[in-house]
């Protein structure tokens, strides 16, 4: 007759809130994930811009003044470090989610992404020549 | 040969005295191209035959010596000693209940890994003598990468999210449902999407693209099941924009 | 188990996260020259009043608009768990709210501007 073995297995708990500062890749993740933030201020700093260029000339102009402030320009440029990560992120990772294979082989994945990364500086590029900002 | 002593600092756990694991420090000498599972070995053979840890096949095919070494999930097969300048601190896998040292509980990962069938379930069923299922290079590409999932589980150590929440189903399980769902022999998708598009399935992925990152055979769970998560959204949305389409 | 109803609010975050890749940095760069003093043509009233009242535009605008802020929410959604804010129902309910009146409020300050 076997030993009784006794069985007591014993559980690690994860930090609840500050489990990210264990690996510089969770860092990396949250920077990321943070990008929600910025991106979503900054969608509804337009919304509020639409309002302004709705009410008429006086308050649009008040609104573009607005923007020239010192924490509107520090938001703008931390919006566009976080913003300009999530795109990075996000073409890097898009190979991955959508593959593309030819006969026996899928495209390279730099490939992919590099298509992206020539789309998105197209786009810059025509927003800019459009809105007349050259 | 030159050899060197190496400091491995080593998380034991005795449930049977222990209330609680503590590390402990051993010395070992040893020749440059070991790894930590040769360290361990040492230890165990000439300095501690208490130590307790799993291994098998001592060539990165097996799966069993999943650890983290210095915070990171490892094969210890497959890590040198040379690649760590102090001391090594050698754990068992996080996520896991520790059952004894470096020893984990691992039902959990076994118990979701059949609720996703990970077999054939054939598209049509055929006598043995009718012949093989029969698949083209390019139906075998499709699927091949997903195949060299080895269990070792260091996916399930590195994800932040299963971590958080248990229930997860988690990289492995779902990317070989992947695997046979991605098979042109098989006709078992809507068996496997029962556990996969669940709540519990994908959708507690946030991809952070963790277990990719650890993967030793290159899987790359995470692409995966962001190409899970496609396929189910567009399901989704079909069955419920265009509901002719379903029988 | 049953399939999820996850892709209703993944679907969105998907094409949103795609479009705000593209398109959000370089918005951004536009009102930052505008801060700069350097304001693109099109952001002088006039231009902006005739561009934003063609009802392409308009219909153009608010699908962006709303993209980008149920990208965002969703995304601050699942930063709220990871961050061990578990109370996900109170959240998702919050954060969708807010992206959906702001797309209304879009919605409704550009039906406000006719054409001139």
């Amino acid at each position: 007759m076997a030993e009784q073995v006794t069985r007591k297995p014993y559980v690690r708990e994860v930090p609840r809130m500050l489990w990210f500062l264990r690996h510089p890749r969770y860092m990396r993740y949250m920077a990321r994930e943070f990008s929600c933030l910025f991106i979503g201020a900054y969608t509804l700093m337009l919304v509020v811009g639409l309002k302004r260029l709705a009410e008429g000339p006086d308050a649009w102009a008040g609104f573009l003044a607005a923007l020239g402030s010192p924490g509107a320009i520090v938001f703008h440029l931390f919006a566009l470090a976080f913003s300009a990560y999530h795109s990075i992120t996000w073409f890097r990772l898009t190979p991955k989610a959508m593959p593309v294979q030819i006969g026996d082989t899928f495209v390279a994945d730099r490939v992919i992404s590099g298509a992206h990364y020539a789309g998105w500086a197209l786009v810059s590029l025509v927003v800019l020549w459009l809105a007349g900002a050259f | 040969m030159s050899e060197r002593t190496v400091e491995l600092e080593v998380l034991r756990y005795n449930p049977e005295t222990d209330g609680e694991p503590h590390f402990q420090r051993y010395s070992v000498t040893c020749r440059e191209e070991w790894v930590v599972l040769d360290a361990l070995n040492h230890i165990k053979e000439t300095v501690d035959p208490t130590l307790s840890y799993r291994w098998s096949c001592h060539m990165a095919v097996c799966g069993s010596c999943g650890m983290m070494i210095d915070g990171e999930p490892k094969l210890a097969c497959k890590t040198f000693l040379r690649d760590y300048p102090g001391v090594i601190r050698v754990e068992p896998l996080a996520h896991f209940p520790v059952e004894r040292d470096l020893v984990t509980v691992i039902d959990d990962f076994i118990a979701k890994l059949t609720r996703v069938k990970p077999y054939l379930i054939p598209k049509e069923e055929k006598p043995v003598a009718a012949g093989e299922y029969r698949q083209t290079p390019a139906q075998l590409k499709r699927y091949k990468q997903f195949t060299l999932c080895i269990n070792c589980m260091l996916c399930y150590a590195a994800c932040p999210e299963y971590g958080i929440i248990p229930k997860f189903l988690g990289p492995a399980a779902i990317s070989l449902a992947h695997r046979w769902n991605q098979d042109s022999r098989d006709g078992g998708r809507a068996q496997r999407q029962e556990e996969i598009a669940a709540t519990e399935g994908v959708w507690e992925c946030s991809f952070t693209g963790a277990c990719s990152e650890v993967c030793p055979e290159h899987v790359d769970p995470a692409a995966a099941l962001q190409q899970v998560k496609i396929k189910s959204t567009v399901d989704w949305y079909l069955a419920h924009t265009m509901p002719w389409l379903n029988k | 188990m049953a399939t999820s109803n996850k892709p209703i609010v993944w679907g969105p975050f998907a094409a949103g996260g795609t479009l705000t890749a593209f398109l959000t940095p370089v918005l951004i760069l536009l009102t930052l020259l505008a801060g700069l003093g350097h304001a693109p043509d099109l952001l002088a009233y006039d231009a902006l009043r005739a561009f934003a009242a063609h009802g392409i535009v308009k219909l153009g605008l608010v699908v962006v608009i709303f993209l980008s802020l149920w990208s965002a929410a969703h995304r601050l959604r699942i930063t709220c768990y990871d961050l061990g804010l578990r109370a996900d129902t109170l959240v998702a309910t919050l954060v969708y709210a807010v992206a959906i009146a702001g797309t209304v409020a879009a919605a409704a300050y550009l039906l406000r501007l006719n054409p001139v």
